[in-house]
């Protein structure tokens, strides 16, 4: 559905995308996740024609963007960063003209108004000045304007930012809703929603895709190290020893004692489950286990690993 | 087409949805009234002394001609009045959607960068005609009164039609340009008043410098109108030149999307 080749984007000598490439399928929904500044809003521009790229190119259902800009724009719903509403309008008038300049025939205008009113719930505020709504309203407005001409393509630009919590429970099912008929790439800083939303992620920093994957998949891939805790009585250089003797295991390091108890943090490679050697070093050794637990990064600690640069303390 | 149109409404309709159009509609008719009102003291003023004096030579007074003491100079104030006027009606086209991000709207929506251009200087087109309506008035009182001609009434609304046209090509560019319309407003306004008063530097150039700034001045063209004379010649001045202002901002809003 859509296609990014090798896309670059310059600001004058500042390049702020670098050989962008990925692809979504029909009926997909994919996830932009990245901090601030990190080029996820550029690249949504460009995908909607509003900005040209330095280099490379991207199709949009079967429209190359560039050589065929209109056609790919009648494929696109697109919901900017911030709703643009003409403030001086109803919600009705604005949804209206938005329906004309799609290119909906006039005579099914006021049918699809209402539809997709109703869809995002503000039919009650239609003689409203979209000027005068909330927040949250305002984003509902934006929404409808997006996919009021039955759009495959949403783009939606941090669709929840700015709202309160109720709000951003809505909008979420909305585009829960959405997704299916739609192909659906949002954005967004907030790493739960991506889980929650996104069949796929796509991590981006500094203009660069750093990882794509599943929320699941990428969860397991960037733990890249599984790690443990292990709480045992006994000497505690020998026990330390003995457990980096253990294959699989990269790293030990003392955390902390309790009660003659001794703590220690683990680092093992993925693939290797090393929970069962070391219960049995411990047992054969005679010492005792009190805790052996492992803890996954959540995908916060991902996100915050991959997007800031480490830096020596 | 229907894009225009869609477009020109949403503009059209934008003007009386905010206080701009009351304001500026307002102000025109203040000031021609008043410019309208004061011609016409003149006017009567002047009627009583050759009267007079014709009274006293015990002659037939002469004959005065109202189109040329009261209508010519009265278009002539319209004309300044307009440039003052159209800056405002103008500044608001490009540089309100720069502000507010609207542009973004429009410039993902299957719509041509022409498409968007005529809409709104169609829009302000209107409203410009809409401005002029009122003022029909004036000369219908002069009717009822007087006995002027009325061809010469009618050349001088062309001629105010082409050149509020031309003018607005302009303020639609400098429009497009910024995204303050306080900036866009006052820019506009200082090249009319260039464009007016360049005529005046003739008399300071040499014989065929003079001819190209008389021939840039473009109030200038307007003059014939008001004499009754539709020359194609000026025409062709004020829509080659609202071709070429619309032209440049095709040129700019084109570049909006490398600018932003």
């Amino acid at each position: 559905m859509i296609r990014v080749e090798k896309i670059s984007k310059e600001f004058g000598n500042k390049q702020v995308l670098f050989d962008i490439e990925f692809e979504v399928t029909k009926g997909e929904v994919l996830g932009f996740l990245g901090p601030n500044g990190a080029g996820k809003t550029t690249t949504m521009r460009i995908l909607t024609g509003f900005l040209p790229a330095t280099r490379g190119t991207a199709s949009v259902a079967g429209f190359d963007i560039f050589e065929k800009s209109l056609e790919a724009r009648r494929n696109i719903g697109y919901l900017p960063e911030s709703p643009p509403l003409y403030y001086e309008m109803t919600v009705k008038d604005y949804l209206e003209f938005v329906a004309r300049i799609k290119g909906i025939a006039w005579n099914e205008i006021s049918k699809r108004v209402e539809e997709v009113m109703d869809k995002v719930n503000v039919t009650h505020m239609k003689n409203r000045l979209t000027g005068k709504l909330s927040k949250g309203y305002k984003q509902r407005v934006g929404l409808a304007q997006a996919m009021i001409h039955n759009p495959p393509i949403l783009i939606l630009d941090e669709p929840t930012s700015g709202l309160d919590p109720k709000q951003i429970i809505e909008v979420r099912e909305l585009i829960k809703n959405l997704s299916g008929d739609h192909t659906v790439i949002l954005s967004t800083h907030i790493l739960p929603e991506a889980t929650l939303l996104c069949e796929r992620v796509l991590i981006i920093n500094e203009g660069k895709i750093i990882a794509q994957d599943s929320p699941a998949n990428l969860d397991k891939k960037l733990k890249g190290v599984e790690k443990l805790y292990v709480e045992v009585s006994g000497p505690k250089d020998e026990i330390s020893k003995s457990l980096r003797d253990i294959p699989g295991i990269i790293d030990v390091s003392e955390d902390k004692v309790a009660d003659g108890h001794f703590g220690f943090l683990i680092e093992s490679e993925v693939e290797i489950d090393v929970r069962k050697d070391i219960s049995r070093t411990i047992f054969q050794n005679n010492w005792d286990l009190f805790e052996l637990r492992a803890f996954g990064m959540s995908l916060e600690e991902i996100f915050l690993q991959l997007t800031t640069k480490e830096e020596e303390v | 087409m229907k894009n225009i149109i869609a477009l020109f409404l949403r503009e059209f309709k934008s003007y009386f949805l905010s206080p701009i159009a009351y304001v500026v509609l307002t102000m025109f008719l203040v000031i021609t009234g008043y410019f309208f009102y004061a011609n016409i003291s003149v006017f009567l003023d002047y009627m009583m002394n050759m009267m007079m004096q014709a009274q006293y030579y015990r002659q037939m007074p002469p004959p005065v001609n109202v189109n040329e003491f009261v209508i010519m100079p009265l278009f002539h104030n319209f004309s300044i009045i307009l440039l003052f006027m159209l800056p405002m009606i103008t500044m608001r086209l490009f540089a309100e959607e720069k502000k507010t991000m609207t542009i973004e709207l429009l410039m993902t929506s299957p719509l041509t960068t022409v498409q968007t251009i005529l809409g709104k200087y169609l829009a302000a087109l209107a409203l410009f005609v809409i401005m002029l309506l009122p003022t029909i008035f004036y000369f219908v009182i002069i009717g009822i009164y007087g006995n002027p001609e009325l061809y010469p009434i009618i050349t001088a609304y062309v001629g105010l039609f082409f050149l509020g046209a031309s003018l607005m090509a302009v303020g639609l560019l400098i429009s497009s340009l910024t995204e303050n319309q306080i900036i866009a407003a006052a820019v506009t306004f200082g090249i009319y008043l260039l464009m007016w008063t360049i005529g005046w530097m003739s008399s300071f150039a040499g014989p065929k410098f003079a001819e190209v700034i008389n021939y840039l001045s473009i109030i200038n063209h307007y003059n014939d109108f008001t004499r009754g004379i539709i020359d194609t010649k000026h025409i062709l001045f004020y829509i080659s030149f609202a071709f070429f202002g619309l032209y440049l901002t095709f040129r700019s809003v084109e570049s909006i999307r490398w600018r932003v």
